[in-house]
């Protein structure tokens, strides 16, 4: 234990003597998420929609019809009530639902005005945003085409859009996860992966694993620093988002702390695997980098949304680890949604940390042997 | 943990090493090595690039087993007690392998505590250590601003601060000038004088003459085993040089 002690005190002074290191961990969460707080747009197809007709007439057939065969839409369910409507948001299934009133066809032909209820799931402002101007348009056309077919047609299809989670519209409550799981990313896997091949490269990891100190305390002396410089850093991102761009955290923090933990151990344990195949700095840098940042964020859902990708990167983003912790994250963050919610991705996390793990050390061992 | 060392006495070889073989899939590595060094003794482990040095000293340092054959090392058996053998030994790596980062005294520190010395051990050993190097004034430096023959002293000065049974140097004068390597053998003598036993692998021939016995590894074989004097005697040679170079000669994988 006094062996740890002085292996873990002396990885803290490394940190703290590197000016580079410190900088990453330090400035950079600030920075990103100011930079990352703007919005960043982009297309949809297929999006997965719920419809909840509680009219049932054939103008609110015709109109769902209309909306499905535009290519925007996939329809995930008919929904029976309201009370559905928590539901297929928070299993995430659904970006948007389309409510018809009671009564559509005929408040359409006799009142002139007839309601429809586009709601959608804006803890993803853009998609948000970009789905209910899709479905208004859509309506509308219907609207003008239906018109055309009666006598001195002049009725109104009127769309109220509500925003959930995020009645605002604000970029930056999608970013904050991308930008929480990039950081984890940056500061526990390649940090690590970084420093563990640093003692490769200067022979001192020979000196180390000749001496009294077991292999798995050196492994553990060296990530348990980087479990304290994420925990900083989520905390400091959250502060960031909470105060300055008031990003609501309505699940448990205690929760979401916990989450946040689990992804960086799967982190670590990534920058772990990556260290016993790297054979320098350099090298683990750029396996980190390509491997690690790069997919996070192109691939996570943390910019592009992932219903819009073309379908073999649809499958490898599901291969993605911080893909999952996003969703967790948003889901905690901005749905207030508890375990009950987020078991299934929870679960994956720990797949990949058993995964990685294992990994790793079959790799060292064939190494040492 | 498991105190079954039987006690070392003087006559007791320090390392015992008996038809040590290393297999590497079809490579053999080591084969059968049979070799003891005494206690105190400065022994000197020759041989081309490629000729089974490394394998062999990672062997004896607990870092890898043998395939077969018997390794004690300070009365512990590499087999069945590799950790107690970490204890009880010194290392120090060609490339000086200290922490660039830390100061010359929280490197000792840090070694201290991995080796279990207690604050007052360390704080008597190290500063008797560092003054008799000429260093203590200077412990608070960082070690990236030493020059490479202070890193060189400083690393040696680590391996042995627990005062450790045996010293493993992997050619610990590589890359500084004469007058340094001359300094560092009389660092070498000290140790050994202080009852550490050192085993030291080297390319200069000149220093394998400072050694007690030398032994000459040719393409995973000991062909030569014996004090510098008899070497030359036996071989018909002038210098250690001379026997090395007409040893390994018809080696056939020591060229990689």
């Amino acid at each position: 234990m006094k062996r740890f002690k002085a292996f873990v005190k002396k990885e803290f002074l490394h940190i703290f003597r590197d000016s580079r290191t410190m900088l990453i961990l330090v400035a950079m969460p600030m920075v990103q998420i100011l930079i990352f707080g703007f919005v960043i747009s982009s297309e949809i197809k297929n999006a997965s929609i719920a419809i909840l007709d509680k009219s049932k007439d054939e103008l609110t057939q015709e109109a769902t019809q209309k909306l499905l065969s535009s290519g925007y839409f996939r329809l995930d369910k008919y929904l029976k009530s309201e009370q559905e409507l928590e539901t297929a948001f928070k299993r995430d299934r659904v970006k948007m639902t389309i409510v018809f009133e009671p009564g559509f066809a005929k408040h359409f032909y006799s009142d002139k005005t007839a309601n429809v209820q586009l709601i959608t799931d804006a803890s993803d402002a853009n998609t948000a945003r970009i789905l209910s101007n899709y479905a208004s348009m859509i309506l509308r056309d219907f609207q003008q085409s239906h018109n055309a077919t009666i006598p001195n047609g002049n009725s109104l299809i009127n769309t109220e859009v509500r925003m959930f989670y995020n009645e605002n519209l604000d970029g930056v409550y999608m970013s904050v996860p991308g930008i929480m799981a990039m950081i984890l990313m940056l500061v526990s896997a390649m940090m690590t992966s970084i420093s563990i091949t640093k003692e490769k490269e200067f022979g001192s990891m020979e000196v180390l694993l000749i001496s009294p100190l077991k292999p798995f305390q050196i492994i553990i002396g060296k990530v348990t620093p980087y479990i304290f410089m994420a925990l900083i850093n989520t905390l400091s991102i959250l502060a960031m988002g909470y105060w300055v761009f008031h990003v609501p955290i309505k699940g448990s923090l205690f929760l979401l702390l916990f989450e946040a933990t689990l992804f960086t151990i799967l982190a670590l344990s990534l920058g772990i695997f990556i260290s016993t195949v790297a054979k320098n700095q350099m090298v683990a840098m750029f396996m980190s980098m390509f491997a690690l940042m790069l997919p996070t964020i192109l691939l996570s859902g943390f910019i592009f949304p992932i219903e819009n990708m073309p379908f073999p990167l649809r499958m490898i983003s599901n291969i993605i680890p911080p893909r999952w912790f996003i969703i967790v994250v948003k889901k905690i963050m901005l749905k207030g949604a508890g375990i009950a919610y987020v078991w299934k991705e929870t679960l994956i996390l720990m797949g990949f940390i058993v995964l990685f793990v294992g990994l790793s050390i079959k790799k060292f061992k064939v190494r040492v042997e | 943990m498991h105190n079954q060392s039987h006690e070392i006495n003087s006559t007791e070889p320090i390392i015992k090493v008996d038809k040590l073989v290393k297999r590497f899939g079809n490579f053999e590595a080591n084969k059968s090595l049979c070799f003891h060094v005494d206690k105190g003794e400065i022994f000197g482990f020759l041989g081309a690039n490629g000729a089974g040095k490394t394998t062999a000293m990672r062997i004896l340092s607990g870092l890898s087993k043998p395939t077969s054959g018997e390794v004690w090392v300070a009365g512990f058996n590499v087999n069945t007690h590799p950790e107690s053998i970490k204890k009880n030994i010194g290392y120090m790596s060609q490339k000086f392998s200290l922490f660039e980062d830390l100061t010359i005294w929280e490197n000792m520190r840090f070694f201290s505590a991995v080796y279990s010395m207690s604050k007052k051990q360390f704080k008597e050993r190290g500063q008797e250590l560092l003054q008799e190097l000429g260093i203590w004034e200077e412990r608070n430096r960082m070690v990236h601003d030493l020059s490479l023959g202070w890193k060189q002293k400083l690393a040696f000065t680590v391996a042995i601060m627990h005062k450790p049974a045996i010293v493993f140097l992997d050619e610990p004068t590589s890359g500084v000038d004469p007058i340094t390597r001359r300094q560092f053998w009389e660092m070498i003598y000290e140790a050994s004088a202080e009852g550490i036993t050192v085993f030291v692998t080297t390319h200069y021939m000149d220093e394998a003459e400072y050694c007690n016995r030398v032994s000459i590894m040719v393409d995973g074989r000991i062909d030569a085993l014996d004090t510098p004097e008899n070497l030359k005697k036996q071989f018909n040679a002038l210098n250690m040089n001379e026997v090395f170079i007409k040893l390994a000669r018809p080696a056939v994988n020591s060229s990689q």
